[in-house]
């Protein structure tokens, strides 16, 4: 079962989105490991495919803690955009340090591709704002939404919830739902089968749906950070750019068969 | 001025080859029954550390040698050794021989440069070098990198004994390292191994005795890089991994902790630092990063008021050279 | 827009000014270490840990009591300092007439407890630390970008590096420090506290590597491994300058930097690495080190 976000939909989410803005020629900072390659392929694929350009990209070791070297790199390649295929510490390093040394102000532009409303915040709006991103979940997105943030917030010395706190958390509300049904939670294999039968209207992410791969279906969000004096309240971070409809933020089952097994 | 030298006890030869014997007699025994009480894949993990260690030990203990960069030899053999018999399908046998190759060439250069200098700066230089390993592992293409060379097959030695039954592995594994142990053993009692301890004692008068005090320091390293090496490999192969953790300097520092706690320029001793800090590490595990802290303060307490490490506590006890 | 060899100017002015930077790091920490080793005889293997406990100790006072950078760069060096001298005068003393590899070893364990309890807090994963404002922004100089608070990074190691070294090389107190270095007992036998000078001067050289762990505190993350790894780079930095002189140390230091910079414009692929290309190249030639005495 895979819940929240993959490097497919990160992918698809942000570089379809900013070729279409018009930004097409890309230079990525890819984090030196398995997750920030596939991000760099699946974006590379997408910006391509959209009839974009990539014109380089840099290996950045893990936990590296000056950007600023691979981000001169980035600035002399002349690229539009900037994709940060990193996460984490990282790409909050990548970004505060693109603002030091100007590359926002010298006419690119950085697209994270996996960014959590947590990075964001200790960015803070003055850096982070303009950023363009693909997320799951938005706690100002609905009343149920917004119910469930507040009581994740007030449990959390007031930090709100990332997509991925909530992907836990709806993740484990469907198995529970699940083990209710079969009864016990005895016969895995059961359960699996439950959850994927089951069509739920999730309280965090709406009507979701797990398909035959295990892979969870609902719709994503492009979203921009606020510039500081759009932001009304505590975490009023992101504009809602686009809804992505559930076929279309995922990778399609039939783009699956023959690569995983589940799928025939 | 003490130095190391001091804490070791004086040998005298007759009494000594009996207490030792008696004592290596006693390990035999215990590490042939041991995989009847203790899980096999653990001892196999304190053999190769052992021998790691037993190793760093000829240079520290007998030529009055730290290097702090041993890690460099133990885990490019792994990489070697893994990747010969992961990608080339070697038999176990020449993937540990080559393994054990290929750090004794890398111990010729960078032993080569260290011995250029004495005390401190040869710690500093060996480190440093062994930094220098460490980002060519990381960046390499052959060593995978990050995710290291896996599932390394155990395959057959010699064609004949199947080396994915755990007790057919631990045994060999006894064996290399008991070859492994003989070998510095006869090497520290061989007129070689006099001439190392006469460089330990004092340098210039060895110079003035005539001896190339270099050829001795530089065929010393090589033989400790090797059979590091021979370690490094023999782990691979255990636990059908190479990894960046068995070059970088944290596993440098562990095995000068085992050493150092079993007692310095002690036969016995690195055997034993490598059972307690490996058995150490078994059980705290899930402590994260608090074993960390712990074997600082180990360092420090053995530092400060436990120079002679347990078997060389226990040698002074029984007035005996172990 | 011009290009040298190929290279586009804001590449390799960038480059360099990245290089001075990581040079003024590697000048303030191995001069810390020469200054320890010159009359400890210990190579300070706690001296990553110390420069990363002065980060901390800056963010610290940032997030938990709201104290600024500025001082921070008074506070964290004197309280790290204060630190250092405790564990000089409760360990490091005892090591004085024993072999100087028990030392490091000692050192190292210190670093290992340090760095293992920092972890346990904090993670390995940095937390980060606020630029302050006074210094934020930069100058477009046309041919490159120049932050402000790069720059004053690198102006405020130089003035503290030749500082340091006016102090022990112009001056009445560094003379005593450099007679002590080359003869504790004849130093004491004229009536000096050679003792309290011991623990005085480890003290300043852990705060000079707090200091240096303030200014980094805004550039890199503050973690508990920041300064692990540095601290290898800095005794390579060490072996290659030989720590017989004070100026050999902030001349290798900034040098080294820089060549580390150009080595990330051409061959980027062995930028980890040239520092240590460079030591065995020393090693082959001159072993003492460039500014060293021969042992």
């Amino acid at each position: 079962m895979h819940w929240t976000y993959d490097t497919w939909a990160l992918a698809h989410g942000t570089g379809g989105a900013i070729v279409k803005q018009g930004g097409d020629t890309w230079f990525f900072l890819t984090a030196d490991y398995a997750f920030g390659h596939a991000l760099e392929r699946d974006t590379s694929d997408v910006v391509q495919a959209a009839g974009g350009k990539v014109v380089g990209a840099v290996n950045v070791p893990l936990n590296t803690s000056d950007f600023s070297s691979f981000l001169l790199q980035a600035q002399s390649s002349k690229a539009k955009i900037i994709g940060l295929a990193n996460a984490g510490g990282d790409t909050i390093n990548s970004i505060k340090q693109a603002a030091e040394f100007g590359i926002v102000q010298g006419g690119q532009k950085l697209a994270g591709l996996l960014v959590f409303i947590s990075d964001v915040h200790s960015l803070g709006l003055q850096t982070a704002q303009g950023l363009t991103i693909t997320t799951a979940f938005y706690w100002d997105l609905n009343d149920k939404t917004r119910a469930w943030s507040q009581r994740f917030a007030k449990r959390n010395n007031g930090r709100y919830p990332t997509m991925v706190q909530a992907g836990v958390y709806s993740a484990t509300f469907h198995y529970l739902e699940a083990v209710k049904q079969v009864g016990s939670a005895a016969d895995g294999l059961k359960v699996v089968g439950a959850i994927k039968a089951a069509k739920i209207d999730d309280p965090l992410f709406g009507p979701t749906e797990v398909r035959v791969d295990g892979r969870a279906v609902h719709e994503m969000y492009l979203v921009e950070v606020k510039k500081p004096d759009e932001s009304k309240a505590p975490y009023d971070y992101y504009k809602i750019l686009a809804k992505i409809k559930p076929e279309d933020a995922f990778r399609p089952l039939a783009e699956e068969k023959g690569i995983c097994p589940l799928v025939n | 001025m003490v130095s190391v030298k001091d804490t070791i006890v004086p040998q005298r030869a007759e009494t000594s080859i009996n207490a030792q014997f008696v004592a290596f007699v006693a390990m035999v025994a215990f590490f042939t029954a041991a995989p009847f009480f203790f899980y096999p894949v653990f001892l196999m993990k304190v053999l190769c550390f052992a021998l790691f260690a037993s190793a760093f030990n000829l240079l520290i203990g007998y030529v009055g040698l730290l290097s702090f960069g041993h890690a460099a030899f133990f885990g490019m053999a792994g990489y070697v050794c893994g990747y010969m018999a992961e990608t080339w399908g070697l038999p176990p046998e020449i993937a540990i021989l080559g393994g054990t190759a290929g750090s004794a060439v890398l111990g010729l250069v960078v032993g080569a440069l260290a011995i250029r200098r004495q005390g401190i700066y040869f710690a500093m230089i060996t480190l440093a070098l062994a930094q220098m390993v460490y980002f060519f592992c990381l960046q390499a293409k052959f060593t995978g990198g990050e995710d290291g060379i896996q599932a390394v097959p155990r395959g057959r030695l010699f064609g004949l004994i199947d080396l994915n039954k755990t007790l057919n592995m631990y045994y060999v594994v006894l064996v290399i390292f008991l070859a492994g142990f003989v070998l510095i053993y006869r090497t520290i009692h061989s007129p070689f191994g006099q001439v190392l301890k006469a460089i330990r004692e004092n340098e210039p008068r060895a110079i003035s005795l005539g001896y190339k005090v270099d050829h001795y320091k530089l065929i010393a390293f090589v033989l400790s890089a090797a059979l590091s090496g021979l370690a490094g490999a023999t782990k691979t192969i255990v636990f059908q991994l190479a990894s960046l953790t068995d070059v970088h300097w944290t596993m440098s520092g562990e095995v000068v902790l085992m050493t150092l706690l079993g007692g310095l320029g002690t036969v016995f001793g690195p055997t034993v630092g490598a059972f307690i800090i490996t058995k150490m590490q078994n059980d705290f595990a899930e402590l994260g990063s608090w074993v960390l802290v712990l074997q600082g303060v180990i360092f420090v307490v053995c530092v400060l008021v436990f120079r002679r490490g347990v078997v060389g506590e226990l040698a002074r006890t029984i007035k005996k050279p172990l | 827009m011009f290009e040298l060899l190929g290279i586009p100017p804001q590449a390799l002015f960038g480059q360099l000014l990245i290089g001075l930077i990581n040079g003024s790091f590697y000048a303030l920490l191995s001069l810390g270490l020469a200054i320890i080793f010159g009359l400890l005889n210990i190579i300070n293997f706690t001296h990553g840990a110390q420069y990363m406990m002065g980060a901390f100790c800056a963010w610290f006072l940032l997030t938990k009591l709201g104290v600024g950078y500025w001082w921070a760069l008074i506070a964290a060096p004197i309280a790290i300092g204060i630190v250092g001298i405790a564990i000089e005068r409760t360990m490091l003393r005892w090591l004085y007439k024993v072999d100087h590899l028990y030392g490091l070893l000692l050192t190292f364990g210190l670093a290992l407890i340090i760095q293992g309890l920092f972890q346990n807090e904090f993670g390995s994963s940095g937390q980060p630390y606020q630029m302050p404002a006074s210094l934020t922004g930069g100058y477009n100089l046309g041919f490159m970008f120049l932050p402000v608070y790069r720059a004053w990074v690198i102006a405020a190691s130089l003035v503290l590096c030749f500082a340091t070294w006016f102090v022990i090389e112009r001056t009445k107190l560094g003379s005593y420090l450099r007679a002590a270095t080359e003869n504790p007992a004849l130093v004491q036998a004229f009536g000096i506290n050679v003792p309290r000078m011991i623990m005085l001067t480890y003290g300043f050289g852990v705060g000079l590597a707090a200091l240096a762990g303030v200014m980094a505190a805004p550039i890199y993350q503050v973690s508990p491994l920041m300064g692990a790894d540095l601290i290898i780079v800095v005794f390579a930095v060490v072996v290659i300058g030989g720590m017989g002189s004070i100026m050999g140390s902030i001349v290798t230091g900034f040098g080294l930097g820089v060549i580390e910079g150009l080595t990330k414009v051409f061959y980027p692929e062995a930028s980890n690495t040239v520092i240590f290309v460079i030591m065995a190249i020393v090693l082959m030639i001159k072993p003492a080190g460039l500014f060293g005495r021969a042992s």
